[in-house]
């Protein structure tokens, strides 16, 4: 969108720190996030790593510190707010479908009400996105009448259409019954080999090996280890990371 | 029962008013409720603040002084109008206090995630709340909102004491009192009256209820 897009971060997070009432939630978190970079974030839960996925497009707000979204720095309240948030994609871990639209118009109410676009061209666009995802037969059910997996990918299209610059993912696959899981972290993996940006707080480890570029491991607030994927399962440097890997691989 | 029959132009006629004065007051109150209610869950402190404020005032104020002040102190401050607007807009505003707690109870009904999902793909406030909150808080909303409704129509028997005149309630005074009628049959018939309005008004509610119902 800017020129200047290419030598700034795509997300550049600053001494973040966020507190809910006397809980520390983050502490002194900094990050920097390059173009088409894909970050999975693990850490047990509790450790703010949805909170750090959800102060990017300031669904939270955050007590000291800043947060750039390609080189812009998060507006306040208002138009401005709106119009980043356009630009950066969510998927929540319980899909958040709007429940009283249909499939396929959940996926066009962003683009004709945020973007302009005609009726017409927000269905074909959102047609193309279903298709995408595997479910353009279920685009006139109501979300209600979908599968968990369905949902999902229902709301990754959503999320598509309004063509973000950086998709946040927080526990995307956390709700879904294990055998849905699969079909999800697919479309994920697909957009990861086409170059989104993307940061995914997530417990699936075979898409951080698969699909990840770095991986951020979080404890109390804080990014404990920041690494490659490799680089965390094999050879993790902290006594948290250790003791949390030896918690979820031994099963 | 003979008073009834006798009277049945007066009684209709006296429906008649009463239904205009309501068809009015419920189009305003509605508006006027939605609005206030949008301004108690802005992120604007000066809107939720005004809000707060109009459901104090009005919930708080019996519906008697609200009339007064409509009818007696407006004109003072150079306002002027008909007693049947003054009573119109006196029992619109006073209902609307309760109009808008009946809304924001819906809203709230609506599962947060509805508004987070709204607002991640870059919906304003007024889109969020018009396009994703509303239309799915508004099955919640009926039941509460058509007990609402019905209170208000039979607090438009005390409008039509201030002076709007004509309506069911004053026919029945007017009967009762003025060409000497007894009291009991005349009052049987007022009762009637608003039973043929609120009755279908509560069917109305249940039909509509039943058309905005969404599955989850």
């Amino acid at each position: 969108m800017t020129e200047a897009s290419t030598d700034s971060p795509m997300i550049r997070v600053s001494a973040v720190d966020k507190y809910f009432g006397s809980s520390h939630v983050l502490r002194n978190v900094n990050l920097e996030i390059p173009h088409g970079q894909v970050v999975v974030v693990l850490g047990p839960s509790g450790s703010g790593k949805s909170t750090l996925c959800r102060v990017i497009n300031r669904l939270e707000t955050v007590d000291s510190g800043s947060i750039l979204v390609d080189g812009k720095p998060l507006p306040e309240e208002g138009r401005a707010l709106a119009e980043l948030r356009a630009d950066v994609g969510m998927v929540f871990q319980q899909f958040n479908l709007f429940a009283h639209k249909s499939v396929l118009d959940n996926v066009t109410l962003g683009p004709t009400k945020v973007r302009g676009l005609s009726r017409n061209q927000a269905r074909q666009e959102g047609m193309r996105l279903l298709e995408r995802v595997g479910i353009a037969d279920q685009a006139d059910k109501y979300p209600a009448q979908l599968s968990g997996g369905q949902q999902q990918r229902a709301a990754i299209a959503r999320a598509l259409a309004m063509r973000p610059k950086v998709m946040l993912f927080d526990e995307p696959t956390s709700a879904l019954d294990p055998e849905m899981v699969s079909e999800v972290l697919e479309v994920m993996a697909g957009l990861a080999a086409e170059g989104m940006t993307m940061l995914v707080v997530s417990h699936e480890m075979g898409f951080a090996r698969r699909a990840a570029h770095r991986v951020l491991f979080m404890a109390d607030g804080e990014i404990v280890e920041d690494t490659t994927p490799e680089g965390f399962f094999e050879a993790p440097e902290s006594e948290r990371a250790r003791d949390f890997l030896s918690r979820i691989l031994t099963h | 029962m003979q008073v009834l029959i006798a009277n049945h132009g007066a009684y209709l006629s006296g429906i008649a008013t009463t239904l205009w004065l309501c068809l009015y007051s419920g189009v305003l109150t509605l508006v006027v409720g939605t609005v206030i209610a949008g301004f108690r869950v802005s992120p604007l402190t000066p809107l939720r603040a005004f809000g707060t404020a109009w459901v104090t005032v009005f919930r708080n104020c019996p519906l008697v002084v609200v009339l007064f002040f409509m009818a007696f102190a407006l004109p003072v401050l150079g306002l002027n109008a008909s007693y049947f607007v003054f009573g119109t807009v006196g029992l619109a505003l006073y209902t609307s206090a309760f109009v808008c707690e009946a809304i924001r109870s819906g809203i709230n009904s609506v599962p947060a995630g509805q508004a987070e999902a709204a607002r991640s793909i870059g919906l304003g406030f007024t889109q969020t709340l018009g396009l994703v909150i509303l239309p799915q808080a508004v099955r919640s909303i009926i039941p509460p909102l058509g007990s609402v409704l019905i209170a208000m129509i039979k607090n438009s028997a005390i409008a039509g004491a201030f002076g709007v005149g004509g309506d069911l309630y004053m026919t029945g005074t007017r009967l009762s009192s003025a060409q000497g009628e007894a009291v009991v049959p005349v009052l049987i018939g007022v009762a009637l009256g608003y039973l043929i309005i609120t009755i279908p008004a509560g069917l109305l509610l249940g039909y509509v209820e039943r058309k905005v119902a969404i599955a989850r």
